[in-house]
């Protein structure tokens, strides 16, 4: 089924979001707004950490733990992992699974020791990509890190279908010209990096409505991810999971019975016996 | 009631710690033999390779006294890698490979899905005899399974399915034992369920031998 990640950007303990990597401002409590992302059916949750410090490294663990407590669905962990125990820090937290990003640019084999070390889903990797030319589609993506500030030179395909021969178990697949635009995500990034590897893509960047959703799972991502159209409270994730399927994606709809309901319930679906 | 994860070091355990935390259990580690013999209820979580894993319950010397658990039927909760352990072998070893721990007389199959991992929630279908498995969405995190569904009933467990790519054994159940190819810990409520069911389960056992005179 495809998964719809609510993304959470954490500085310093707190929730934050900006346009393009930029402008920062405060939007909450990341335990109170995971716990109602988790209970709306979030199908995974993202923890992103954009803090510039290594204070904000250190609120970043206890930030995974505090939510780790509440939630019992999968928690993604990214943001300023540079070393195996960087990654183990973030497990031991209570991540499940972990992002790697310019670390892994400048020594790819990082990519190679998390998935031989941790398991494939500690090798998850988030491309930053942004377009050579906004003019011309066929120019491609390059790689860009720091916020944007750094253009690499590297190509976004072959980067991702390298991250798939290191034993990456996953692309995340931010798209720099649309993140916090809301003009939808870039589908011809996700047509390209989907195409690079039998990898799993989550689409990430630009989502605005429930139909841009619909077309990056079109264009062949496995997930999408989405911050700013939850942060506001306009729209639940409940919400968008209804328009999803009324959109006929073939998204999870939670089961809402607590525990002590469903043990005194017979199972939905006997089988007929012949 | 005395329950305890294993852990050999190579398995986050934070999710399953926490899992079991929510349903109201604070979980001990078994780090040895006596720890699983002399445990009421056993979570042997999993993440990372086979043989490394394989390897972690040998050298701990966890092997024998986890497959004297299963084949009592004394409460065990076995999680994704944790689950394939008890089988008897995987094609994710390299070269010779290591032993799994035989309970399940079944081999580790690649599954043939399009994309690998497979990273998300499938439907789960449970047989209608099972007491602690439901059919329901779980969340999956992994490339291989067990797909010898009629080999498993034939050999006496309960067997739910899934399918990615091809129908595999999404979890299986033999008195007190439960294995989930899933992550009950990651599967939200259908997950916590799952769970509580089995504590269930081991703490009616557990309070059974308490009341035995003998």
């Amino acid at each position: 089924m495809p998964r719809l990640i609510p993304c959470l950007d954490v500085a310093d303990g707190r929730v934050v979001k900006g346009v393009r990597f930029q402008g920062l401002r405060d939007a909450g409590d990341p335990v109170e707004r995971a716990v109602r992302y988790a209970e709306g059916g979030a199908d995974e949750l993202c923890l992103l950490d954009v803090s510039a410090t290594i204070e904000g490294r250190g609120a970043q663990r206890a930030t995974v733990a505090a939510v780790r407590a509440e939630i019992g669905i999968p928690l993604l962990v990214g943001g300023g992992v540079r070393t195996l125990d960087d990654a183990r820090a973030l497990l031991d937290a209570g991540a499940d699974k972990v992002a790697v990003n310019t670390a892994a640019i400048a020594r790819p084999a990082l990519v190679a020791e998390l998935a031989e070390t941790l398991g494939a889903q500690c090798a998850i990797v988030a491309i930053d990509a942004a377009r050579r030319d906004p003019e011309d589609p066929a120019a491609g993506f390059e790689v860009v890190t720091h916020g944007g500030r750094t253009r690499t030179g590297i190509d976004a395909v072959r980067w991702a279908a390298e991250c798939a021969g290191l034993g990456a178990g996953e692309i995340l697949a931010t798209s720099w010209d649309r993140d916090g635009t809301g003009e939808g995500y870039d589908l011809q990034l996700v047509t390209e990096l989907s195409r690079a590897s039998a990898l799993p893509v989550i689409a990430s960047g630009g989502a605005k409505r429930e139909d841009d959703m619909a077309r990056a799972l079109g264009a062949g991502a496995s997930a999408v991810l989405a911050a700013t159209i939850f942060h506001d409270g306009e729209r639940s994730v409940a919400d968008v999971k209804r328009t999803l399927r009324a959109l006929g994606i073939d998204v999870r709809v939670p089961a809402l019975a607590t525990p002590s309901e469903t043990r005194t319930q017979p199972p939905a679906e006997a089988p007929i016996q012949p | 009631m005395i329950v305890r994860i294993v852990e050999t070091g190579l398995a986050n355990v934070a999710s399953v710690r926490a899992a079991l935390r929510r349903a109201g259990v604070t979980a001990a580690s078994a780090r040895c033999a006596e720890d699983v013999e002399q445990s009421d209820a056993v979570v042997v979580p999993g993440v990372g390779s086979f043989d490394s894993g394989a390897r972690a319950l040998i050298d701990a010397r966890l092997a024998g006294a986890l497959r004297e658990r299963v084949d009592a039927g004394r409460p065990t909760l076995g999680i994704c890698l944790g689950m394939q352990l008890f089988a008897e072998r995987s094609d994710e070893s390299t070269g010779r490979g290591e032993p799994g721990l035989g309970v399940l007389p079944v081999p580790v199959r690649r599954l043939r899905a399009e994309r690998l991992p497979h990273f998300g929630w499938s439907e789960v279908a449970s047989p209608a005899d099972a007491s602690v498995l439901r059919p329901g969405a779980a969340y999956f995190a992994h490339s291989y399974a067990l797909t010898d569904v009629a080999r498993l009933e034939e050999a006496g467990f309960r067997v739910a399915v899934a399918t990615e790519g091809e129908t595999f054994a999404a979890a299986v159940e033999r008195d007190g034992f439960v294995a989930c190819q899933f992550h009950p810990e990651l599967s939200g409520a259908y997950g916590a369920s799952l769970i509580e069911r089995w504590l269930d389960a081991a703490r009616a056992s557990f309070e059974a031998a308490e009341v035995m005179p003998w």
